[in-house]
């Protein structure tokens, strides 16, 4: 890093600070990032519970599941992308910082998707084995919830950066980004179901693969100008 | 062109041209649409295979046409509203989603009815544009909800209109990723290579509805926008001068 990075500073520069803070922030308070996987972990629960155990049954509404879950999870932790950084003001600071706003917006991301995604995708086998899954349905599992967690993180900030400093901000978040949501969900399913009944995978992920490369593409600036409609 | 689109763009004059537009829409599209029932209900031969089941189709595929038109104007004028900072593009978003959602809703609930016969059940999951077109109406309801939970007129405006572009993107991923599912629909029969593959005592009918549907479409249109720009404008000289020349008033 020369010294005119570091006199000015620069778009990475800004982006790992905020990238770091924020990681800095959960390991400070860790209930942030436990509390969506268990919840993702309860509501892979509820299922066996409520359509009984069998064994058949399990493996083939698995998938669904537990894409449905870490759907819902990934919600859950959505709605606190910006509450923090609005309520204590640090938020405005963003905004008017030399950094393009959407950098920020990415890194808002990326360490959302660190913090949410990621742990989903290390904590899925575990969840995945309980319902019978085999090695290989795992592995496809574990590769599709970490191709559309990264998509899911990037449109959840826009619904996030939409809905900030709303009151009824919760309900409304989940009814603008389900729909939204809907292909990372349908893609990601039915590409385990597809392995878990014998057939190919590649289609799938590539599709999960150009959609979070869209998310990377739009979703930084659409976040960016929704934070800046909210907070004018 | 270009001065009477201007001129367009403000509001007391486009709630004066609306006015004078919109028997333009409505008795044509009146027309058409009470020729259409009648030709569609009586004229038309029952369908070989459905029986009496596929005239719904008079009602059904205008409205799936217009649920997406509906959806399409929304996103275009809220990307104008956004890019300009034009208030009436804006006005026209807002009047627009209301018509889409119940286009849409109208939609599903006759392609509901037609499954019954067709299908033996209401509602089918396996059928992809149904489910699509169950999500345009969510898509719809997040956009209406989102500009009700603002109380800001104009933050509302930009930041539906930011959801709705957003959405705009997602319309046709999410229509193709639900496609992907093995279909129960009927294949397209109107827009299709050798021209459409029906009688025409059938298509004219349909033609008919689909152009009436639309007219009157953009009658509710105009005459939703001209009251949101009423609305919206409340406060300002030249409503309050319109309303006191209305009541033969002075100031």
């Amino acid at each position: 890093m020369s010294a005119s990075d570091e006199q000015l500073p620069g778009i990475w520069l800004g982006t790992s600070a905020l990238v770091k803070r924020d990681l800095a922030l959960v390991i400070k308070r860790p209930g942030d990032m436990l509390n969506p996987l268990f919840f993702f972990a309860m509501v892979a629960t509820l299922f066996p519970l409520a359509v009984g155990p069998a064994a058949e049954q399990l493996q083939f509404s698995g998938p669904g599941v537990l894409w449905v879950a870490a759907l819902l999870a990934t919600l859950l932790s959505l709605n606190s992308l910006f509450l923090g950084d609005f309520e204590d003001g640090s938020l405005e600071q963003l905004l008017v910082s030399p950094v393009p706003l959407s950098a920020l917006a990415l890194g808002k991301s990326i360490a959302h998707w660190l913090t949410s995604g990621l742990p989903l995708v290390l904590v899925s086998p575990l969840v995945a084995l309980t319902y019978q899954m085999s090695l290989a349905v795992t592995g496809v599992l574990m590769l599709t919830l970490l191709l559309g967690t990264i998509s899911l993180s990037l449109l959840g900030s826009i619904g996030a950066a939409l809905t900030v400093g709303l009151h009824r901000g919760t309900a409304l978040l989940s009814l603008l980004i389900l729909p939204l949501a809907m292909p990372v969900l349908i893609f990601g399913a039915r590409t385990v179901s597809l392995v878990a009944a014998g057939d190919g995978v590649a289609g799938g992920l590539y599709f999960l693969a150009a959609y979070a490369m869209l998310m990377i593409s739009i979703s930084p600036f659409a976040t960016a100008a929704a934070l800046r409609i909210s907070n004018e | 062109m270009w001065k009477f689109l201007h001129k367009l763009a403000s509001p007391p004059h486009f709630y004066r041209i609306a006015e004078n537009m919109l028997p333009w829409f409505a008795f044509p599209g009146l027309l058409l649409v009470g020729y259409g029932v009648y030709a569609g209900l009586f004229l038309a031969p029952p369908d070989y295979q459905q029986g009496d089941a596929f005239r719904i189709i008079y009602v059904h595929v205008p409205a799936a046409y217009l649920s997406m038109m509906a959806y399409m104007i929304m996103a275009i004028s809220a990307g104008i509203g956004l890019i300009w900072r034009m208030k009436l593009a804006h006005a026209v978003s807002a009047a627009a989603a209301p018509l889409g959602a119940w286009f849409t809703f109208l939609a599903l609930a006759t392609g509901s009815i037609w499954g019954r016969p067709m299908w033996g059940t209401w509602w089918e999951w396996g059928d992809p544009r149904l489910t699509s077109e169950l999500v345009l109406l969510f898509l719809y309801l997040g956009y209406m909800a989102l500009r009700n939970a603002i109380e800001d007129t104009t933050k509302a405006d930009r930041a539906s209109a930011v959801l709705a572009l957003v959405g705009a993107v997602n319309v046709p991923i999410i229509h193709f990723s639900v496609e992907w599912w093995s279909s129960l629909h009927q294949g397209p029969t109107l827009v299709k290579k050798g021209g459409p593959a029906m009688d025409t005592a059938m298509l004219y009918p349909l033609l008919a509805m689909i152009f009436g549907f639309t007219l009157l479409f953009g009658a509710l249109l105009l005459r939703r926008v001209r009251t949101e720009v009423l609305y919206r404008e409340r406060r300002k000289r030249w409503v309050r001068d319109m309303i006191l020349a209305s009541t033969g008033g002075s100031k």
